[in-house]
């Protein structure tokens, strides 16, 4: 008996992992921007997101060193920072942008997947107040760090 | 002795937009955005003219707050870059001709950006023009502004501070 129900659960939780993945994908694919920028959404819930950009050429800055331009990442952030508003507990209905404020601490290196993670620490009525950091391979040092302010339609 | 005669209006002209243009489309990513840049003297209108790639809400629809945001960084380092460039072109330390040939110069950093969004991007050409409020040997300070039908009303606007590159000899 125990390992078929094992069996189910394990099929039930696959499921919802599919089931979780799609909506990820289905996310990204009703912002035009965003997957034009090639973002991938791989995690996204109670007031948390993380959304990846591998690198492309398109998203140059600056072609002598390779390193992408403020502009995308700041919309990756801006991207991964809605994102975590959305999934916030209280479900918003929808979100924009207010304010967004990005400190670029070091160019991201070349060739390197963007990885960015955003979190909805506080939620009021009408504004979520959101962070967010984006890193390369080296997890250690950040590359920019982002704090924002989104509206919340309910 | 006779003052040497100024080149033809339109030679200087050609010169200068060259050298924009050259340093406008060696960046993949304004490329990408398809921004351009329109020239009055040493004013710049940049132009974000309208793609369905720039959208980020396709319900309403508008723009999207990273392509926006994208446009006025773009706007802040070339209008920078622009200022000093235009300032040494004119004084004869750096040779437009330079510049058109491939040589381009080292664009500023950016430190920090802090985008307000007054209104959400419609889904039509967007203006956006840079006003150097500081440019330091090291650090400079950039106010932006965006705009689509009405000049008077701003749709986003945007500060940043960029770190110079170094300026040797």
């Amino acid at each position: 008996m125990r390992p078929a129900r094992d069996t189910r659960k394990n099929e039930g939780q696959i499921a919802k992992m599919v089931e979780k993945s799609k909506i990820a994908k289905q996310f990204i694919q009703a912002i035009p921007h965003s997957s034009a920028l090639g973002m991938e959404l791989t995690e996204i819930g109670d007031g948390f997101a993380r959304i990846e950009m591998p690198y492309a050429k398109h998203l140059v800055g600056d072609p002598e060193t390779g390193v992408i331009h403020g502009g995308a990442v700041s919309a990756l952030m801006d991207t991964c920072c809605g994102a975590a508003a959305m999934s916030h507990p209280s479900s918003p209905a929808g979100t924009a942008t207010i304010d967004l404020r990005i400190d670029y601490m070091r160019p991201a290196a070349s060739g390197q997947t963007l990885v960015t993670e955003a979190t909805c620490y506080n939620i009021t009525r009408s504004v979520a107040f959101v962070r967010a950091e984006a890193f390369d391979d080296d997890r250690d040092n950040p590359v920019a760090m982002a704090t924002g302010a989104f509206t919340v339609e309910r | 002795m006779a003052r040497k005669r100024p080149d033809p209006v339109q030679v200087i002209k050609q010169r200068r937009d060259a050298a924009l243009s050259a340093l406008v489309h060696g960046v993949p990513y304004i490329n990408f955005l398809g921004i351009e840049f329109d020239r009055r003297g040493d004013e710049l209108t940049a132009v974000l003219p309208y793609d369905d790639k720039l959208i980020g809400n396709p319900l309403l629809p508008a723009l999207h707050g990273g392509a926006i945001s994208g446009f006025l960084e773009v706007t802040a380092v070339i209008g920078l870059s622009w200022s000093v460039l235009w300032d040494e072109i004119e004084h004869g330390q750096t040779d437009a001709e330079e510049i058109v040939s491939g040589h381009l110069p080292r664009l500023p950093k950016t430190i920090d950006f802090t985008i307000d969004y007054l209104r959400s991007g419609l889904p039509r050409d967007a203006y956006a023009r840079a006003k150097v409020n500081r440019s330091g040997r090291r650090y400079a300070s950039v106010h932006v502004e965006a705009w689509q039908d009405n000049r008077a009303r701003a749709f986003a606007q945007a500060t940043g501070h960029f770190l110079m590159p170094r300026r040797d000899g």
